[in-house]
């Protein structure tokens, strides 16, 4: 029966659901009708809840994001990915990160370098703290050219640092002016203190919801209409902790900036210190995608992006079973 | 199909679209960066930078100065690391003894210094950080005249607005280097035409027998082998119009101060 169902709606996803579920809204379901609903359904509910008034009785409709957060979020989306990429063309000018104010280039933390073996070969080799690894075709060597990062992670694909410093620059702006605007709105709307900040009930229950996350268990019912303390935090880190520190320790690379804000540097570390912080900083956003992407895809993708486009979630109202 | 395989498949379909989408998104970038009309609105942040870096930076702000344990053991010399002309060659042979810096343009009294007059002026000696526009920094301790001082000395003229530096050396196609800086930026303490590099005169790498240092922009603005500095009202007649060798063809900023 499910198969069915979510082969029906193949083609009406988004519109339906949101018409049906509305009725769904309008009509109270009952207690019996919940329990029949199978449980696999729930695992589609984005999609199938146009289907049957049976399946939608056991859902709510609520309004999840509202535009100024959608319109924020997507516009994160090409910023972010342009950043990395093209803070990874800059990084390719001088592969090599260190610690405090001067590149010692025997003392790097971590380095990218293209290797001539014996016989002649090129291998690209990865150091971290010392210990080297073999990275040839990814890091170092690839596609036949000497570059620490390939060159389909880098904006230009070619080697051209002033380029990549211009993406990068203009949207380091366009990163920042977005920020300032979400902070602001996410403060006054109280999205900052309602939805996000967790509570100290959140922070107790934090041991099961790591359990439940590595079952890959995902809230139901009440639970699953606002967002559990591990995504809390993990927004709360991004935005309110990597994304800061991402822009100080870019300023603080700015020779400029280091004479207006000479304490940036001692808090930083030094300046090669602050562009280490800005690469972790960087991977610990391409982390927080991977992750963040791979829950979309898990907790029902079709109902999580309805709900950052058009601001509606589609909610099973208690747990099945 | 079971629920498995629909999931495997909308696994496909999502890293199908994914990988597709990103490979065109890549190519699209490249494309934009090659267009005519795309980098220059890329380079519209460089005057807002700008801008903003100077609405909030003290006019006389210092770049921090660092200790004698702090110099770099070795101090990297990045692009050209001898002029390799005739007449460069000449002025190593002759110990820079004929080496002179004509400031001149929009001046009231355009004045050449040999290199012994310019040791003659009031000196400073500083141990700073140079950053270059690849992502590395040096220490090293830079002794030389202020630049500020020899301005003042020309006398410049109400109009004029940018100092355009001419060095020595030329790249492998014969284009002469140079550089520019707003005139505001001679007169920082810290800008100055340096002869020595940690107390030793400046090697043929570094410079020698003047470069500029420049302390709060980055390593590429710090013009070696200097022979001649312009005042001028604007830089769009010079050379290719952007104000230095990095900017005219190589697409970088004039204003390095990020």
């Amino acid at each position: 029966m499910a198969s069915l169902i979510h082969e029906g709606t193949g083609t009406g996803r988004g519109h339906g659901g949101g018409q049906v579920s509305e009725l769904a809204m309008r009509s109270e379901p009952s207690r019996i009708n919940q329990q029949s609903v199978p449980d696999s359904l729930t695992l589609t509910q984005g999609s199938i809840s146009a289907v049957a008034p049976v399946s939608a009785s056991g859902t709510e409709r609520i309004y999840r994001h509202r535009l100024p957060i959608r319109i924020s979020h997507w516009l994160n989306v090409p910023f972010l990915i342009i950043l990395i990429m093209s803070g990874l063309q800059i990084f390719n000018a001088h592969p090599a990160l260190y610690w405090g104010d001067r590149s010692d280039r025997d003392q790097p933390l971590i380095s990218i370098r293209p290797i001539q073996t014996d016989n002649g070969e090129v291998r690209g080799i990865t150091t971290i703290l010392g210990y080297k690894f073999d990275t040839t075709g990814v890091l170092g060597y690839s596609n036949g050219k000497r570059r620490a990062f390939p060159e389909w992670a880098t904006i230009p694909s070619a080697k051209v640092l002033a380029m990549g410093r211009q993406w990068h620059l203009f949207f380091a702006w366009a990163l920042v002016i977005n920020g300032l605007f979400f902070t602001a709105y996410a403060l006054i709307s109280r999205h900052a203190t309602r939805d996000l900040a967790p509570t100290g009930e959140d922070l107790r229950g934090i041991g099961k919801a790591v359990k439940d996350h590595i079952a890959l268990r995902h809230p139901t019912g009440e639970e699953a209409k606002r967002y559990n303390v591990l995504q809390k935090l993990a927004y709360v880190g991004v935005l309110f902790v990597v994304a800061p520190l991402i822009v100080l320790t870019g300023l603080a690379m700015s020779p400029t900036i280091d004479t207006a804000f000479p304490w940036l540097l001692t808090i930083l570390g030094g300046r090669q210190a602050a562009r280490t912080i800005h690469f972790i900083a960087c991977f610990s956003f391409v982390g927080f995608i991977v992750v963040h992407v791979s829950q979309v895809i898990l907790t029902g993708f079709f109902n999580n992006m309805r709900s950052m486009v058009t601001g509606w979630f589609v909610a099973k109202r208690e747990p099945g079973c | 199909m079971n629920s498995h395989e629909r999931a495997m498949e909308r696994r496909q379909f999502l890293k199908g679209t994914l990988g597709a989408a990103s490979l065109v998104a890549l190519a699209g970038c490249d494309n934009l960066s090659h267009s005519s009309w795309f980098p220059s609105i890329l380079s519209k942040t460089e005057k807002l930078t700008e801008r903003a870096q100077r609405a909030i930076t003290p006019t006389n702000a210092l770049a921090k100065e660092y200790g004698e344990a702090d110099i770099s053991k070795v101090f990297p010399a990045n692009g050209n690391t001898d002029p390799g002309t005739g007449e460069y060659a000449e002025h190593v042979a002759q110990e820079f003894a004929n080496w002179t810096v004509m400031v001149g343009g929009l001046v009231q009294t355009p004045t050449s210094w040999t290199l012994a007059a310019l040791k003659e002026l009031p000196s400073r000696t500083q141990i700073t950080r140079h950053d270059c526009v690849e992502g590395w920094s040096a220490i090293g301790k830079w002794t030389g005249a202020p630049l500020g001082d020899l301005i003042r000395q020309v006398q410049p003229l109400p109009n004029a607005r940018y100092a355009v530096l001419y060095c020595a050396d030329v790249d492998e196609d014969g284009v002469l280097y140079y550089e520019s800086m707003a005139l505001a930026d001679c007169f920082h303490p810290q800008t100055i035409l340096a002869y020595e590099l940690n107390g030793a005169p400046l090697d043929i790498p570094h410079g020698a027998p003047i470069r500029l240092r420049f302390e709060r922009q980055l390593g590429y603005k710090q013009a070696k082998y200097v022979t001649m500095i312009e005042l001028v009202e604007t830089l769009s007649g010079i050379r290719g119009g952007k104000g230095g060798y990095w900017e005219d063809d190589q697409g970088y900023e004039w204003y390095a101060g990020i």
